[in-house]
């Protein structure tokens, strides 16, 4: 009898009565924060070091809110332009992108998705052959410059990773989760298989369209390798080019600071860097808590097997 | 589409439908599949066939011949002679890159794959709600941002003249303090640590979801039977996502030499070089930035080559083993 009302008892009780368990409890907690915490630092840091003066970066070792606030090194970026000439780029490079992106993806996807689609399984192992194998680096990169002409042109940005078969893939498998009766009903009716696709089918599947058309639009808004081998012209550079030049030209001539710089004395090499570091990834950071639910809900319906 | 159906049940075969009367009804699928199809033609079949450079002494311009494609006809075929440069020359010193990308992947596979297995383990654990969703959501942000942004916070946080983190270091280590930046012996915990800072948090979701599917009535019960927290985990808690481990594993086999070009060249500098030189960085600066492109065409298909018999053989063991495998 003892033992059984022991199980009633609610779990905060339980707690208390073991105290190895109280103590993991504890452990769990301090070692979950401290994780959190340490993801989130390095951008406090950064952040408050922008705003920062030069003898405060020299003296303070470490704060998240300076005790005099200068924006010297914002208007050193501002009036240089050049990361704000990228952050346009980036968007222009990101909106196209995932258009291209969802168009690729999503027109695949529906034939994919019907079983009565004579060529459902060729086409698949089409697909799954470019999961498992590939030419590699250089064959591509002689495609896209030397067949295609597409150096300096976003065009090699958008189109050799125009579709992505993992995410096709979701969308696909969401397409056949959706209930067959509409698609049949609207058959019966008289709608064409594009009617269908455009009327039916697009509209009912908003949520892993959101999801998969999000996850394209970070990875554009982060992507750097394809710009670093196909944009070498300046003024189309990318917001992650310009972050890692400056980085690089930073590090070169931190002694040679700009000499017409300033009334209340140059900002520090040190806060540009910051500042420009907390330009790049602001507008990643202000649309992160809008799109965070979006990501965790394509992250599961893909989980459901590919 | 009705009357198939009743032929089906009744067991009796269906006359297949001929191409074009298939077409006709269907016009508008075999249309839609048009765009797709021709993106993987170009963009990853072509680039396939492209691989016979690496068994050609390869040309970008060929004396007597215009166009690209006159390129791969009249280059001169060498047979295995790229391999063989490539497995044994000295400039390209072959050993040296696989220790580079293997010390890398495979303390990746140590640290870096467990690591989001332990933190969703540990918020599923927790039993402050609130506490959970606030850091679940700072743990995704890293996730977020670009491997520069990553990159740079690393630069400015760790290098050895102003970074706060090498200042602690001294302080706690003297002048035994790390420098991770360029210290060719620390690349490979560099860049682990760096994609477990970055990705470990983000990794917790697809575990999360698995683990939010278990029914609460085991728990019970096994409680009942007097289970205590450690033998739920290890009879209910873990058994429920050996499915997705398994998948991850696999995926992770097959990159075992893909170490990600993006963060590894990032990181990179003339002091670590020996250490970071792996498959990838090799292959774009000797391919792309030198114009090697038959030496390194060949690089790259050993490394596709490997990969796929990685992924293969990984699915084919997860099947033995009981598991539902990659496809």
């Amino acid at each position: 009898m003892a033992k059984q009302k022991e199980f009633v008892t609610s779990r905060q009780n339980r707690i208390k009565r073991s105290p190895g368990d109280a103590c993991v409890q504890v452990l769990l907690y301090l070692f979950v924060g401290l994780f959190a915490i340490s993801t989130v630092l390095p951008f406090l840091y950064v952040f408050a070091g922008s705003f920062a003066t030069e003898r405060e970066l020299l003296e303070r070792k470490f704060f998240v809110i300076p005790t005099e606030i200068s924006l010297n090194a914002y208007r050193y970026i501002v009036k240089d332009g050049r990361v704000f000439l990228g952050l346009k780029n980036s968007v222009i490079v990101t909106l196209v992108g995932t258009i291209i992106n969802m168009v690729f993806s999503t027109t695949l996807a529906y034939p994919l998705s019907r079983s009565d689609f004579r060529f459902r399984n060729g086409v698949t192992n089409m697909v799954i052959v470019t999961m498992l194998f590939s030419g590699g680096m250089v064959p591509g990169y002689i495609l896209v410059t030397n067949i295609l002409h597409l150096r300096d042109t976003y065009w090699a940005l958008w189109l050799p990773g125009a579709m992505n078969a993992f995410n096709m893939i979701i969308i696909k498998n969401y397409f056949q989760g959706l209930p067959k009766e509409l698609e049949e009903a609207s058959h019966i009716d008289g709608a064409s298989d594009l009617q269908i696709f455009v009327k039916v089918v697009l509209p009912l599947s908003k949520p892993v369209l959101a999801s998969v058309s999000l996850f394209y639009a970070v990875g554009h808004w982060n992507a750097y390798f394809n710009s670093l081998l196909y944009i070498s012209e300046v003024d189309m550079q990318v917001v992650q080019q310009i972050l890692r030049n400056v980085m690089n030209q930073a590090q070169m001539s931190e002694m040679d600071e700009t000499l017409d710089w300033g009334s209340q004395g140059a900002p520090p090499s040190k806060a540009v860097r910051m500042a420009t570091t907390v330009v790049a990834t602001v507008p990643i950071l202000l649309v992160y808590p809008f799109i965070q639910k979006f990501f965790t809900q394509g992250v599961m319906v893909g989980a459901v097997k590919g | 589409m009705g009357k198939k159906k009743v032929n089906n049940e009744l067991g009796i075969v269906v006359k297949k439908v001929p191409l074009w009367k298939d077409f006709m009804r269907h016009k508008w699928l075999y249309f839609l599949v048009i765009p797709g199809i021709l993106y993987m033609l170009i963009f990853n079949y072509l680039p396939m066939a492209g691989i016979i450079m690496a068994f050609q002494d390869w040309k970008l311009r060929i004396r007597g011949h215009s166009g690209i494609f006159s390129s791969f006809i009249y280059s001169e075929w060498v047979g295995l002679a790229n391999f063989e440069e490539f497995f044994t020359s000295k400039t390209v010193n072959f050993w040296n890159l696989l220790r580079n990308t293997l010390s890398i992947s495979l303390l990746s596979l140590a640290f870096f794959f467990p690591a989001p297995i332990i933190l969703s383990l540990m918020l599923n654990e927790l039993r402050s709600m609130k506490f959970k969703r606030i850091t679940q959501t700072m743990v995704y942000i890293p996730h977020f941002v670009s491997m520069v942004i990553v990159a740079t916070l690393t630069q400015q946080l760790f290098n050895s003249s102003d970074g706060i983190v090498y200042e602690i270091f001294k302080a706690l280590m003297g002048k035994n303090a790390p420098d991770v930046l360029t210290d060719p012996d620390l690349f490979n915990v560099l860049i682990v640590g760096q994609s477990m800072w970055k990705e470990t948090g983000y990794g917790t979701i697809i575990f999360l979801a698995a683990l939010s599917g278990v029914d609460m009535q085991l728990y019970e019960a096994a409680r009942v039977d007097g289970a205590g927290r450690w033998r739920l985990m290890w009879h209910i808690t873990l058994p429920s996502i050996r499915g997705t481990v398994v998948i991850m594993l696999i995926m992770k086999c097959g990159s075992i030499l893909n170490t990600g070009f993006e963060q590894i060249y990032l990181m990179k500098n003339g002091i670590n070089s020996s250490r970071a030189q792996v498959f990838d960085t090799y292959i774009y600066e000797r391919g792309i930035l030198s114009g090697q492109y038959s030496l390194s065409a060949a690089a790259g298909l050993f490394k596709s080559v490997v990969s796929l018999i990685m992924v293969l053989s990984a699915n084919k063991i997860a099947k033995l083993c009981g598991e539902s495998g990659f496809y």
